[in-house]
């Protein structure tokens, strides 16, 4: 644990890249196999199950600190983060254990989950004896469940590569299903991870995806990346990124984050496919013989339910809109060029001929010009903008462009000026600063009229802004409750979405998606925001 | 009888000594517990200081009307009997003691419970009230021993000095740096000290306190800062003047590099936890150390403090008080610290 604290401590502590890389790499050069095995798992991204609910674990650190509620609540308030507030507010150790991951993970953590309270709270008085801040800090996230550290998993993946010094794309396809918490670390395990290429790559793969290639954000204008031509152009699809995978026999649908999404999909998992076979794509709702996919909104109705019955199913039907193909008749081949790719898919997507599997169609036009009025009509389509993927582009590894390129070409985001009405406090780095909004509009006239809230945002400022904004929220408010304040009305926002939707479950009747603030409009006053109504007329732009 | 000690408009006031204790106003006697700018401010008419802390006092306030006082002496003035004790927060801080018709109460100011290299420790005194400070008034403020904390300042610029990187440590000029100069392991390199904190380095020498040699950055070899530590103020930060450090390695020093948040919102490589405040512990210890039954709790966490001695069986209240407002000194936390002044035409 002293070790996995310490390289916790130094990644937590430098935002060098360099200086990640480098005790990263110190740390796995040192670690033994079982103790690294655990530390991927984590860094990685992989979130295990809570072993202690968060009410017990606030409980027995009041008693061992033998402090009150209140003073814990004010101390997290401070701190803005629970683990860390326990770490600080245990008084020193007297004990000191140098116990490794591998063993806390599973000798000492795993078998809280369950046990009697009396056992977890003589487990954790006695884990917290032997343990300095750092330490319990690390400790109460693995139990909590809550382990997140400012590093990629691209830089992960570059550190095993050059302990393992392999390709660090090799990694990556071996770090596929690390953290879906199925399998569980192991040191042999980890030794596979660094371990040489070897001849049977493939059949160890089992159902893992491939890392997915992520786009970039185009933020000029199309015309500096060259002739139209050398771009292959699809329409940006607002649904989920998947990967359908078959091998062995069985489907496998994988999200973009890595999970394994196959039973939310029956009809996907059900899918005829050929063994070998890997398809890219974005899960969608499609009605029968409509000419658009459904809103993201009748998407999000599937993935909330717990069970999915016949008649939801019929309801909202799901398709694979696919986009690439990375892998046929169980070869690989991500790195030949995009055009090849496209040509394969839309055989093999013929082929197919299956409704279940549709192919993302392609943009065409003859000018850059021509296709940004293309563009300028997605709402219309129920899409998000163009995607832009060079001809040549491999199929890469994460966010890069060492192997080629796909560009996101997005519309212009919704934009509307709101009022900011309620305000709480962030955590980790805006802990103690308001940086979580309510934001509302105008609704009604005259008399009537009133502030509605809409939306919450908390990123968008900068820390200067965030600062100011800070200032104003204490020196204006009007009521506490718990931690949100509610504000006297001053300030005026420009507030960006990506969608809109009726909703009956907020107090404005709609909903919007990824709503962030554009800035702040210092030059507006309150009475002059938008309204309710101007809200609503967007809803009727987007067909919904 | 009354309070012996009131808030007045301009600071803290003792009714029968006729005298204020670090007013925030000028006023025609005033009692400083220490130099730093949110407690000695200028225009009184005459002041009262520990006779260590008058030079620092001298070279902030410049030519001004002062006694200085030996810790332990006692003077009486209005029938008060006044006396200064080592409040152990930087060079010369001393908590106020006044005694009269056989009640005695203590002003803190600011204070230190650890010992440290630089200034007089803090000494309990017995009281009936005890005034206090509240600055790390919650439980989560625990301070590491001095020496762990040198240690790992020490390693850092060491390592920083073999991969031939300059280490540059953020740290209030006055106290601070020279509680981190004290410390150092001037083997590992050369020191350099800003502008702005060498002044104070030669008060602390002229008093005896060891601080290694420093030199200023006009003085030094470029080549010889890859090797080199530099103790600069944190206005220094982002300026030109640290431009010509290359790519060096940077830390900020204070109480509040506590918590991993302030600590990012600083955006340095690393935060070392360094106070010049009593942790919790420290201002628990400090409280029962005075044996008082009624405490008044100043700038810092106020209700807290009070909410929680108030549990404990100690009559408790607060102060409204104008301490910890200024940039040099670390008595408010980094958040508020770094909101600039409220240009907001509509609130």
């Amino acid at each position: 644990m002293r070790e996995f604290a310490r390289l916790y401590a130094d990644l937590d502590e430098t935002t060098s890249t360099t200086r990640k890389l480098d005790a990263l790499q110190a740390y796995f050069s040192s670690a033994t196999p079982e103790n690294a095995a655990w530390a991927v798992y984590f860094l990685a991204g992989g979130k295990p199950r809570q072993a202690v609910p968060t009410k017990l674990l606030r409980q027995y650190a009041i008693d061992y600190a033998a402090l009150d509620e209140w003073l814990f609540d004010e101390s997290y308030q401070a701190v803005g983060d629970f683990a860390e507030t326990i770490a600080h507010i245990l008084p020193p150790p007297t004990e000191r254990s140098d116990i490794g991951l591998a063993v806390w993970m599973e000798e000492r953590i795993a078998p809280l989950r369950g046990a009697e309270p009396a056992r977890i709270r003589d487990a954790l008085f006695s884990y917290w004896n032997e343990l300095e801040w750092r330490e319990r800090f690390l400790l109460v996230k693995l139990i909590g469940g809550g382990f997140r550290v400012g590093v990629s998993k691209l830089l992960v993946t570059r550190a095993l590569a050059a302990i393992a010094a392999v390709d660090s794309k090799l990694i990556a396809q071996r770090l596929m299903g690390w953290t879906d918490g199925r399998v569980k670390p192991t040191a042999a395990g980890f030794l596979q991870l660094i371990a040489e290429q070897s001849d049977d790559e493939h059949t160890l793969r089992g159902g893992q995806p491939y890392p997915f290639f992520l786009s970039h954000q185009l933020a000029g204008e199309p015309s500096q990346l060259g002739a139209p031509g050398d771009w292959i152009v699809e329409w940006k699809y607002d649904g989920i990124r998947a990967q359908l995978v078959r091998r062995g026999g069985q489907n496998f649908l994988w999200s973009r984050g890595e999970d394994l999404i196959t039973e939310r999909f029956p009809e996907l998992a059900a899918a005829r496919l050929p063994d070998g076979m890997v398809l890219d794509g974005e899960v969608l709702i499609w009605q029968p013989g409509a000419s658009l996919p459904s809103p993201f909104a009748d998407l999000q109705k599937r993935i909330g339910r717990k069970s999915l019955s016949a008649k939801l199913l019929a309801e909202l039907p799901v398709v694979l809109c696919c986009y690439d193909l990375l892998e046929l008749d169980g070869v690989d081949l991500r790195s030949l060029p995009q055009h090849e790719r496209r040509a394969l898919l839309e055989a093999e997507i013929a082929r197919l001929d299956n409704p279940l599997l549709r192919l993302s169609p392609l943009v065409q036009a003859d000018s850059w010009e021509a296709l940004a009025l293309l563009r300028a009509g997605s709402r219309a389509r129920a899409v998000e903008g163009m995607m832009l993927k060079s001809r040549t582009a491999h199929y890469g590894v994460g966010r890069t462009k060492d192997v080629g390129i796909w560009w996101k070409w997005k519309i212009d985001p919704y934009a509307i000026d709101a009022v900011l009405l309620y305000a709480q406090p962030g955590s980790g780095r805006r802990a103690s600063l308001y940086t979580d909004y309510t934001f509302a509009v105008w609704d009604g006239d005259g008399e009537e009229r009133r502030l509605v809230p809409f939306a919450k945002a908390y990123s968008g400022l900068t820390d200067a802004e965030i600062a100011q904004v800070d200032n104003v929220i204490r020196r204006t408010t009007i009521e506490k409750f718990g931690p949100v304040r509610s504000v006297k009305p001053t300030m005026v926002f420009e507030i960006g979405f990506e969608g809109i939707a009726l909703s009956p479950r907020h107090k404005a009747g709609i909903a919007v998606r990824f709503p962030r603030i554009l800035r702040r409009r210092t030059d507006k006053a309150v009475e002059e925001a938008d309204t309710l109504d101007m809200l609503k007329g967007l809803l009727e732009a987007a067909g919904a | 009888m009354g309070d012996m000690v009131v808030v007045r408009k301009e600071g803290l006031y003792c009714v029968p000594g006729d005298f204020y204790i670090d007013p925030w106003s000028p006023v025609p006697r005033a009692v400083i517990t220490h130099a730093h700018g949110d407690h000695a401010r200028t225009g009184s008419g005459h002041y009262l200081a520990a006779q260590p802390g008058i030079g620092v006092l001298k070279s902030r306030l410049g030519d001004i009307s002062v006694d200085g006082l030996r810790y332990g002496e006692t003077v009486r003035h209005n029938g008060v009997t006044v006396s200064l004790h080592p409040a152990g927060h930087v060079l010369g801080s001393a908590q106020v003691r006044m005694e009269y018709g056989g009640e005695v109460w203590v002003a803190s100011g600011d204070y230190k419970v650890e010992p440290d290299k630089t200034c007089d420790p803090f000494e309990p005194v017995r009281c009936d009230t005890f005034i206090t400070e509240s600055t790390f008034g919650l439980p989560i403020y625990r301070w590491q021993a001095e020496q762990d904390l040198m240690d790992e300042i020490n390693n850092w610029w060491r390592k920083n000095a073999d991969e031939g990187r300059c280490s540059v440590v953020f740290a209030y000029s006055f106290g601070k740096a020279q509680r981190i100069l004290s410390g150092l392991d001037a083997g590992i390199g050369p020191i350099v000290c800003h502008g702005s904190v060498e002044p104070l380095n030669r008060a602390y020498r002229a008093e005896g306190v060891h601080i290694p040699p420093t030199v200023l950055v006009t003085d030094i070899e470029k080549a010889a800062l890859r090797r080199a530590l530099v103790v600069a103020p944190p206005s220094a930060s982002g300026s030109s003047w640290m431009k010509r450090f290359g790519d060096y390695s940077d830390a900020f020093a204070s109480g509040w590099m506590l918590l991993r948040g302030a600590r990012r919102r600083r955006g340095v490589d690393r935060g070392f936890v360094l106070s010049d405040h009593a942790d919790w512990p420290g201002l628990m210890s400090a409280i029962k150390a005075t044996e008082a039954e009624r405490v008044i709790v100043t700038h810092g966490s106020i209700p807290t403090l009070v909410r929680w001695l108030c549990q404990n069986g100690l009559d408790a209240s607060g102060f409204d008080t104008e301490y910890g407002d200024e940039e040099e000194g670390e008595a408010t936390p980094p958040a508020a610290a770094e909101a600039p002044a409220a240009g907001d035409a509509n609130a």
